[in-house]
């Protein structure tokens, strides 16, 4: 099989599972949850991009989400813009942020650089809190619904199918990046930036455009998000959020796409599970992360990847030292 | 007018205290394996609210706190044991979620066990404020400061002088070298999660009279320590106390001059100019990358 037909025969497996959800007739509560994973997953496989392809870790990505999602609901409620125009111009406008802050913050590493995309989305969630004229404070504010040239986006089947088509869009996207020569770079930049540089990759470049294109990423599905929640508080903006994603990543397995899916759908669905545990809910969720993690040190996808190349191997050794990146040749 | 300063500055080095205590934790284990734990709050927590509910139980005073620093660095020390140890090799990234999720693990037993409701400690030595002129200070404030200088001292001592903790700076410089050298860099591990453990206890039940506490009280209060840490330089005994004092002080300031509602706000800006500026935090070595 050659690599390039592997992919496609992937993504057509999921674009399937995609269009079998409606047919099995779901309530609207399973409908609602599809659409979230599936936006959520789009942030993920950004994030993943960055963290787990360019080895850049930000725990401020919810301050992306976030300020989309607060672009569409106050352009849209305080100065009447058309959904499309607002959601672009959010957009644009983090997109503009991250490539700002790109350059002074992508030169930190590590827990460094975690700390400063941490302050950074910090600061964004104290000013939404506050500016209580613009966004409702922590009361949050409503979003009215997604319209465009008088149609519109509502309905639980219409907004699944947008998810479900960002989705797989971005994923392919996603794939194409990764087997490329700039999504090689970005991994030969988390491999070593020195050795990177060394063998002529712009490393402030490659890292900045990354950076720049997780953080539009996140706008958009955060505007996305809060036209389908039709409510917006601070809480889009928080740390919690932001540990979140990267859990997401880190779960599903980093430097893979469809890990960052399996990341996104099993963070949101454990909680609904779990819910009926009551009192037990936090303590179970911890036990299941750290036990996953423990056991799968690489991710669910990684190291269910390596199980299955070397079935006798699994006894031995729990995981890869090193997990093969998606889209690097095989 | 310099009253006002005074009362402000007090009330700074008070919190900020809080901090540096929660960053020392950092600094510990950092120091040991690189790791930064995510669980050091809800060891914070798990001290602050075992020492309540006993004294609620009607345990001496004294008695509960040296209860609650044992329940914590044992806790610490299990961490350590069933979380960290078995991944152990795994990417840093891995063990940091891993410290999240044990975060988690602890909370969620402190929720079952306690219940989400506020627990309050009394005061160690009653609850008169001291009057400088007319700048009045909490004798609760004394004994952060007090305690919080002891600890520095003991820890100081605990590194140039004795074998512990020289195996410790020894594993953080180089820990195959260490290990050859005969040390076990695992029990040194395990002792610096302990250590880390008791030190979170220690501020804890120290701040719980000031602050009340509750099972949401841990994951603030770390990311504080966190915050300090990196102020002062990530793994650096002095930077966490300096990073920790300095948060305070600027947080009770901007909350008295300028807008409480900003005050998390300014210390977090500084945070990051200092990043920026400063990459390696205050007091941080320079460290060259090797390819």
């Amino acid at each position: 099989m050659t690599p390039l037909f592997r992919t496609h025969a992937v993504l057509a497996v999921l674009a399937l599972l995609m269009l079998a959800l409606p047919l099995l007739d779901p309530s609207s509560y399973i409908f609602d949850l599809a659409t979230r994973v599936g936006f959520t997953a789009v942030v993920v496989i950004g994030l993943n991009l960055l963290f787990g392809y360019a080895g850049q870790v930000s725990l401020g990505h919810a301050a992306f989400f976030g300020l989309g999602g607060y672009a569409s609901a106050i352009l849209t409620t305080h100065f009447g813009w058309p959904s499309m125009a607002a959601l672009a111009i959010g957009a644009v406008a983090v997109g503009a942020l991250a490539f700002v802050i790109a350059r002074p913050i992508l030169r930190l590493a590590g827990y460094h650089l975690a700390m400063a995309t941490l302050s950074l989305a910090f600061i964004v969630t104290i000013v939404c809190t506050n500016e209580q004229r613009w966004t409702g404070g922590s009361d949050g504010m409503p979003v009215p619904p997604f319209t465009l040239f008088g149609w519109t986006l509502e309905g639980d089947l219409s907004w699944y199918a947008v998810a479900s088509a960002c989705l797989l869009l971005v994923t392919w996207g996603a794939l194409n990046l990764a087997r490329s020569p700039a999504g090689r770079a970005l991994q030969a930049i988390r491999g070593s930036e020195v050795a990177a540089r060394l063998s002529g990759i712009d490393v402030a470049r490659a890292k900045t455009r990354v950076f720049v294109l997780s953080a539009v990423l996140a706008s958009v599905m955060g505007s996305l998000m809060a036209h389908h929640a039709g409510f917006i508080t601070p809480a889009a903006t928080g740390l919690p959020r932001s540990v979140e994603f990267l859990m997401m990543v880190v779960l599903g397995g980093m430097a893979s796409i469809y890990g960052s899916i399996v990341g996104a759908a099993l963070v949101m669905l454990l909680p609904q599970v779990l819910h009926a545990f009551g009192a037990w809910e936090t303590l179970v969720m911890g036990l299941i992360l750290t036990g996953t993690l423990i056991f799968m040190r690489n991710g669910i996808v990684p190291t269910l990847r390596f199980w299955l190349q070397m079935p006798n191997k699994r006894v031995v050794s729990s995981a890869p030292e090193s997990a093969q990146p998606e889209g690097s040749s095989k | 007018m310099a009253t006002d300063l005074l009362q402000f500055l007090f009330s700074g080095l008070t919190v900020g205290a809080m901090y540096a205590l929660a960053a020392l934790g950092y600094a510990l284990i950092y120091n040991a394996s690189h790791i930064v734990n995510f669980a050091q709050g809800e060891f914070i927590m798990v001290g602050a609210i075992t020492a309540a509910v006993l004294v609620e139980q009607g345990i001496a005073l004294p008695v509960a706190i040296v209860g609650a620093v044992l329940l914590t660095l044992l806790v610490g020390a299990l961490t350590e044991r069933l979380a960290i140890r078995p991944a152990q090799g795994a990417p840093l990234v891995t063990l940091l979620i891993i410290t999240m999720g044990v975060g988690l693990i602890i909370k969620g037993a402190v929720q079952l066990a306690f219940g989400k409701g506020t627990y309050s400690l009394p005061a160690f030595s009653g609850d008169t404020p001291i009057l400088l002129g007319k700048t009045a200070l909490a004798p609760q404030s004394l004994w952060v400061a007090g305690c919080t200088a002891v600890v520095v001292l003991v820890l100081a001592w605990y590194f140039t002088r004795t074998l512990g903790g020289k195996s410790m700076l020894a594993t953080s410089y180089n820990p195959l070298a260490a290990q050859l050298m005969g040390i076990d860099t695992r029990r040194v591990l395990m002792m610096s999660f302990a250590l880390a453990g008791a030190l979170g206890a220690i501020g804890g039940v120290l701040t719980a009279p000031i602050t009340f506490t509750s099972s949401e009280a841990g994951t603030v209060l770390g990311l504080k320590g966190f915050a300090a840490a990196a102020l002062g330089g990530i793994g650096s005994g002095a930077g966490a106390l300096a990073g920790g004092l300095l948060l305070g002080v600027i947080e009770a300031l901007t909350a008295g001059y300028v807008s409480s509602s900003y005050k998390d706000a300014v210390a977090f800006v500084l945070l990051l100019l200092v990043l920026i500026f400063m990459p390696r935090g205050l007091f941080g070595s320079k460290v060259t990358e090797r390819v």
